[in-house]
């Protein structure tokens, strides 16, 4: 067997296990109050670190560079309360434009 | 009525999941390019993608191969980036219910776009079909451009910057964000998520600093029982019109 097939093998087994540990030891079993709570506040949590290391993570790296200015006009874009699709679009456009003169 | 509401919360949900799925091609081109130049075959390359399932982890492992590393070092460092998949299962369990094989079947879609679209929508019944809709359709796009990538592309990773295409993502999970904003609390915890996750980059291998930031958003969440949020547990916020 390859060194990736190895790979593929351990890394699907320990992934699968990691992704599914929540639903299956959980299931639909509803917690105490507190920790409902906290859990309510995880997705706000999730997505602000999506989108900060999404827009400025390179690796182990800290990075200012154009997808930091398609993220200020996806946020004007959201001000202006524009539609999901519009927002995505004018932020790639906007990084493509800041890279083409940069 | 309620027929109404569900068919504009519907298209809401397909409009979210569309535009997140359009921006993961461009990354599974890069990713079978990528893995044909580590020398992955093309069976490999799709068993990553379709077993594996987890963007930023395929990346590594194939990358660190590549360079000639240790299984254990490409296997130890892909896995560390899926430990965040243990908080997504926490903030998803409720809303994958049915039989055990249904809810594991359901796991396997668990990436950050399903998690991101999913735990977007306020009732169980919608963050379940939000997660879905975005799992399968990642799915079926990632594992497809695994192929057109492997196949046909090599230095497809210049596209991705010449179109600003990098930038989708994080405007995607911005404006998934963006309606929670509007609650004190929700916005509280978004910023120090936000600090949090950024504040480790440097120090902790990729995918560290997001997990980081919602174990610290509930252990400072802990230590402050006085900011209770009103009204339902899971949430209070809007959603995107």
């Amino acid at each position: 067997m390859s060194d990736a097939t190895i790979v593929l093998i351990v890394m699907t087994v320990g992934t699968f296990a990691l992704k599914s540990a929540g639903p299956l030891v959980l299931g639909d079993r509803s917690l105490p109050a507190r920790v409902q709570q906290a859990i309510g506040l995880l997705p706000a949590a999730l997505l602000a670190a999506l989108t900060i290391v999404s827009t400025m993570g390179d690796g182990r790296e800290i990075v200012v560079d154009a997808r930091l200015v398609g993220l200020v006009v996806a946020g004007i874009a959201l001000w202006r309360r524009l539609p999901f699709v519009v927002v995505i679009v004018v932020a790639s456009a906007a990084t493509a434009f800041t890279r083409l003169i940069s | 009525m309620n027929d109404l509401d569900d068919a504009v919360r519907r298209r809401a949900i397909h409009r979210q999941a569309a535009s997140i799925i359009a921006a993961v091609a461009p990354f599974g081109i890069v990713f079978g390019a990528a893995a044909a130049t580590a020398g992955l075959s093309l069976l490999q390359a799709i068993g990553f993608s379709a077993l594996v399932f987890g963007g930023s982890s395929q990346f590594a492992a194939v990358e660190i191969l590549g360079d000639g590393g240790s299984v254990a070092s490409a296997a130890i460092a892909g896995l560390l980036l899926n430990v965040r998949s243990l908080a997504f299962g926490v903030i998803m369990a409720p809303a994958l219910f049915g039989a055990w094989w249904q809810r594991a079947a359901m796991s396997q879609l668990m990436i950050d776009e399903s998690t991101a679209v999913g735990a977007a929508q306020i009732e169980q019944r919608w963050r379940r079909y939000g997660y879905l809709v975005a799992g399968i359709g990642v799915f079926v796009v990632w594992n497809l451009t695994t192929i057109v990538g492997h196949v046909a592309f090599a230095g497809a990773g210049d596209l991705i910057t010449d179109l600003g295409l990098d930038a989708a993502g994080p405007a995607a999970f911005l404006a998934l964000l963006w309606p929670r904003l509007s609650s004190a609390p929700q916005r509280r915890t978004a910023i120090v998520g936000a600090l949090i996750a950024l504040a480790l980059i440097p120090f902790a291998p990729p995918g560290v600093p997001i997990l980081a930031a919602m174990v610290g958003v509930v252990a400072t969440r802990f230590g402050t029982p006085e900011e209770q949020p009103s009204g339902a547990p899971l949430d209070e916020s809007g959603i995107t019109p």
